[in-house]
This record gives C-alpha cells, sequence and structure tokens, in this order.
C-alpha cells in the first residue's frame, strides 16, 4: 500500500473531527459522572434525538438557508432541557441506590428514546443537508476535505476553551468541580446540591444536543446511531480517567486518530484497537491516562 | 397441548425451549452477578463461544454430537478463565463492565473477522443435528433434551450456591474487606465462580446453537450481554430463580408483543423504569414479598 502524505492529512483531519464528537460528548458523561457518581448509558440518546431534531429543523427552515444554524442553537438548548426533566423526574429517584439501578435505569431510556424517535420520525433514514455557508471544501497538505470538517473542529475548540472557562471562573463552574471532590461538603455549606446535580446534567446533554447537531450533516441518521457511539464514549471516559474532562479532551483526541488510522489496517474493525486499549489501560492504569482513581 | 392445532403448539414449544435456554443463561450469569457481586458486561462471549465452538465442530469435522456439545463447556471455561484472570482483581463497577465488555467486543471482531474459520458475518447455516433430537420435524424430542439439561444445570448452580463456596461468594459481595480479613481469598473465588458462570453459559450456548441450527456473530454483540443483565435485574438478581423469571417475562414480552406492535421496546422501558423506582429487587422480589413476607426489603441499598 502507498502512503502518501495527502492521503495521512486526510485521515488526520477525519480522526481530528471524530474526536472533536467525541470530546462532546464524552466531557458531558464525565462531568455527570464525576459530580452525580451515575453512568448515564442514555447519554447516546439524548445525541440521538439531538441529530433528528436537527433534521426536521434544518427541512423547516430551508427556504431561509440558516435552518442549520437555527438548530445549531435551539437543539441542545431543547435538549438539555429535556434532560432537565430525566434528571427532576427520573435520576433524582435512585441517586443513593446502588450503580446497578442507576445503569438499569438510564438502560431502559434507552430503549424508551429510541422507540421515542421511530414513533416520531419513522425507522427510515434521514439526511441533513450541509449548511450551505460551509459547503466548500479546504485542502490541507495536499488533501481535500469538507470546510464542515473544519467547522466541527473549530466548534470542538470553542467548546473546550468555554468549558474551561466556566469551570474555573463562574461560580457554578467552581461548585462542580467542589462537589465533584466532596459532594457531602458542597451540601454542607448551604449550596442546593440537587439543583447542581439538575443543572449538570443540563449541561451534559446540553453537550450530547450539541454533538448530535454538529455531526447530523455528516452521516445518514438511523436508529442505533445512539448505542453505536455510546460504548465508544464510555472507552474515552475511561482511558482519559473518570470524572476528568480534560483527560477526556485528549483521550478523545487519542482515539479520534486511533480510530482514522486503525481504519487502515483493520477497515470497518479498527474499534479493535481502542477496546485492546481500554482493556490495558484498566489492567495497568485504571486511573486513566491523566486521572486520580475514582471509586 | 391437545388443544391447538398442531403449528401453534410447536410454535409455544419453541418458545418454551427459548426461554430454557435463556433461563440456563440467565442463572449462570446471576452467579457472578447476584451472588458474586460482579457486574459483567461480557458474558456474551461465554454463550457466544460456546454456541460457536459446538456449531464449529458439528459443521467443519465428523467429530460425535455428544463431543461437540461438550466442547461448548471447555471452550466457554477456557475463554472465562483468560478473561477472569484479568478482570476479577478489578474493583469498581464500572470498570469491572468496561473490562469484560471490551474482551467480549474483541472476540466479537475477531469472530467477525476471522472469515475462513468462523464464516464471518455469513454466519453458520445447516448445522447437522442427529436426528434424535432434531427440530426439523417436532420440537417434542429436543424440548425433552433441554429440560433435562437445563434441570440438571440449575440443579448443579443451586447446590453450588448453597455450599460453603456460595456462602463465601455471598460473604465477599456484601463485604470484600471482611471476607479479607477471614482468610478469604477473595480473588481466587471471583476467578472460580466466573469460570463456573462461563462453563454454564456455554452449555447453553450449545443449546442455543441445537435449536436454532444456525449462527450469526450477532449472539457476541455487547447486546446479547445486555439483554442477560435485563433479565437477571427484571426478574430479581438476589433470588435464585429470579433470572429465569426474567428470562420468561422477556422472551414472552419480545414474541407477544412484537406481534402487535413495532414499539416493544416502548413497553420494556417503561416496565423497567417501574422496576427501579418502585420494585428494586424485580419481579420475584415482589412475588417472594407477597407470598412470605421475608423477602429482605432494601437489601439492594448497598453499594
Amino acid at each position: 500500500m502507498d502512503i502518501e502524505l495527502s492521503m495521512l492529512a486526510g485521515q488526520f483531519v477525519s480522526g481530528l473531527c471524530r474526536g472533536m464528537i467525541l470530546f462532546l460528548m464524552a466531557s458531558g458523561l464525565t462531568l455527570v459522572f464525576g459530580v452525580m457518581r451515575v453512568i448515564n448509558f442514555a447519554h447516546g440518546s439524548f445525541y440521538m434525538m439531538a441529530a433528528y431534531l436537527a433534521y426536521s429543523l434544518t427541512n423547516l427552515f430551508m427556504a431561509s438557508g440558516y435552518g442549520f444554524w437555527i438548530a445549531l442553537i435551539v437543539v441542545p438548548l431543547a435538549i438539555g432541557a429535556l434532560g432537565g426533566i430525566v434528571e427532576y423526574v427520573l435520576l433524582r429517584r435512585i441517586y443513593h441506590k446502588e450503580h446497578l439501578l442507576q445503569i438499569l435505569l438510564t438502560y431502559a431510556l434507552i430503549f424508551i428514546f429510541n422507540d421515542s424517535v421511530k414513533l416520531i420520525w419513522g425507522a427510515d433514514m434521514r439526511i441533513v443537508r450541509m449548511p450551505p455557508q460551509l459547503s466548500g471544501s479546504i485542502t490541507f497538505l495536499g488533501h481535500t476535505s469538507p470546510a464542515y470538517y473544519f467547522f466541527i473542529i473549530g466548534a470542538g475548540l470553542v467548546v473546550a476553551v468555554a468549558l474551561w472557562l466556566f469551570l474555573k471562573t463562574t461560580k457554578v463552574g467552581k461548585l462542580m468541580r467542589a462537589a465533584a471532590e466532596q459532594g457531602d461538603m458542597v451540601g454542607l455549606l448551604g449550596y442546593n446540591v440537587g439543583a447542581l446535580f439538575t443543572l449538570v446534567f443540563m449541561v451534559a446533554t446540553g453537550l450530547a444536543g450539541l454533538a448530535g447537531v454538529v455531526i447530523a450533516p455528516t452521516i445518514r441518521l438511523a436508529l442505533g446511531m445512539d448505542i453505536l457511539i455510546i460504548i465508544e464514549c464510555f472507552l474515552v471516559v475511561l482511558i482519559g480517567g473518570l470524572g476528568n474532562v480534560w483527560g477526556a479532551l485528549f483521550a478523545a483526541l487519542i482515539t479520534g486518530q486511533t480510530y482514522a488510522f486503525g481504519i487502515l489496517v483493520l477497515e470497518k474493525y479498527a474499534m479493535a484497537f481502542l477496546f485492546a486499549l481500554a482493556a490495558l489501560i484498566i489492567i495497568f492504569r485504571p486511573s486513566g491516562l491523566m486521572g486520580k482513581p475514582v471509586q | 397441548m391437545p388443544f391447538l392445532a398442531e403449528s401453534v403448539s410447536q410454535y409455544y414449544l419453541y418458545l418454551i425451549i427459548k426461554i430454557l435456554v435463556w433461563t440456563l443463561f440467565a442463572m449462570s450469569f446471576n452467579l457472578v452477578l447476584g451472588y458474586g457481586g460482579m457486574m459483567s458486561f461480557g458474558h456474551a462471549a461465554f454463550f457466544g463461544s460456546g454456541a460457536y465452538a459446538c456449531g464449529l465442530l458439528l459443521v467443519k469435522t465428523s467429530c460425535p454430537t455428544v463431543l461437540a456439545f461438550l466442547a461448548a463447556p471447555l471452550v466457554a471455561s477456557v475463554i472465562g478463565v483468560l478473561v477472569g484472570y484479568f478482570s476479577v482483581k478489578i474493583r469498581g463497577t464500572f470498570y469491572f463492565a468496561t473490562l469484560t465488555l471490551s474482551f467480549s467486543q474483541l472476540l466479537y471482531i475477531l469472530v467477525y473477522k476471522w472469515r475462513s474459520f468462523t464464516y464471518g458475518d455469513d454466519g453458520i447455516q445447516g448445522i447437522p443435528v442427529p436426528e434424535l433430537i432434531s427440530t426439523l420435524q417436532s420440537y417434542v424430542n429436543y424440548y425433552f433434551f433441554a429440560l433435562a439439561v437445563t434441570l440438571v444445570c440449575i440443579y448443579v448452580l443451586w447446590r453450588i450456591t448453597k455450599s460453603p463456596f456460595g456462602l463465601i461468594l455471598r460473604t465477599m459481595r456484601e463485604n470484600t474487606e471482611r471476607a479479607n480479613f477471614i482468610g478469604v481469598n477473595v480473588n481466587n473465588y471471583r476467578l472460580v465462580a466466573f469460570v463456573i458462570s462461563a462453563f454454564f453459559s456455554g452449555i447453553a450456548g450449545a443449546l442455543f446453537t441445537f435449536l436454532e441450527t444456525s449462527l450469526s456473530p450477532e449472539i457476541l454483540f455487547w447486546s446479547s450481554s445486555g439483554e442477560v443483565i435485563l433479565m437477571g435485574l427484571l426478574g430479581g438478581m438476589h433470588i435464585f430463580f429470579g433470572p429465569a423469571l426474567g428470562a420468561a417475562i422477556m422472551v414472552l414480552l419480545n414474541s407477544f408483543l412484537t406481534s402487535y406492535t413495532e414499539y416493544w421496546g416502548m413497553f420494556l422501558g417503561v416496565t423497567l423504569v417501574l422496576i427501579v423506582l418502585f420494585f428494586p429487587e424485580g419481579v420475584g422480589g415482589l412475588i417472594k414479598d407477597k407470598l412470605g413476607g421475608y423477602a429482605r426489603k432494601g437489601s439492594v441499598n448497598r453499594d
């Protein structure tokens, strides 16, 4: 097989794209685990719901040419609100029960979301149009990729910086980090931990919603896209260290590249590298590449 | 079933055998989850490797059926030792689940990819089954065979859970540190439980192979592991026959609801949510509660 620079550049760009999408997903997943100690199996379901909502909105505002941009703003907010409802109505009741019941509950949500999407949009594949403003292409090191790919990478970077500022400088962000370290203490200091949990879950599902909108124009929307991504997100969260947002960024980028270049060796089965990597990390370095051990 | 038309009763017989297969799988799995306190998310590897070992031997060699059947639990146990050796040391639900998941997904990808040996995604078709237990004409003979095998296995599993070994397993589940203090080598016990569970899951896999006479790699996919977890939790994982109840409910719900609605997942999801919120000991716990009132309520509120 001849390997040229331009091909490697192409793989690199697509790996970076995938990495950024995974970061949008995994950052929320790991934040929820870090603060709330809940493993949200249904995280991918929020992402799928968002992608389908993006489909409806881009079609609704097709004539204006700004349908996608409307979806980009509205859908993450709507999905975050949906997440808030799920947290308030369901998750809140099982925080003090064992992990197993949390897994079962969020697993049940996968079925409910999946059939809701089937009920609303049907089982046919859907395609979301690329926003016309980004339909061009950009050449990088001799390889021409869609301009939209660079939009995804940019969006991922913006979110990473925004999340960093949010967690470092705002009071709510600081409380979230404090709750991840010592949840009981935050409560003892008189803060409303329940409201904080709801907010964390809304931020996390909102990020999943953003990931769903952003990825929508690059794939065919189909039922099952939720569980396709959720396992990958678990691996990213684990490789980065449970509860560690920056670890998740690092792990997502590694995962994206592993996948992009693994495809050259194992085609459809590049996931094998990820499972092997995750297994090695759990066995030899269970705190993840950048994390402290969490029990 | 004398009042039903021949074809209908055959279909019910098929469903009953299917329940038996999943009952055995779910009860073997529960030795690890309910008794051992280990959240395995990779049990599809043992069920699937047993099924594949049996199927491949029958299709590729002229080995006697009995040997092919016995190969299933052996191969599953070997894989159980390999996976268990690394996994049983790992503490923490999420780590344990992801590690076992990773191993089983690697096996799934291997079976998918190794076309020349496993037939890849074509699967194995037309696995020869001896006439005595063949399901071509009627399910009756195979029903008795599967029933006998399942009952024997359940009896052995029951003896295991009542033995000193089973009691230590439960002690470990409740309090690993205390078990350590009284001199129990926790990891060894966990490994033995894991391998026993893999062994019986392999037998369930072989029963599956004879029932379906065809295999596809999908049985190795993680959703099979997820299904067996659901069965355990649905029926009640702290009750010996809970997973059997869960298996029966899942198989029956699936086959009846799918013929009425394409939204059976919605029904299943809502049922599971209700179970988690109101009956965390599963349907089995609910029944036990109503019958004897001695089920330990709130015993799941452990960490």
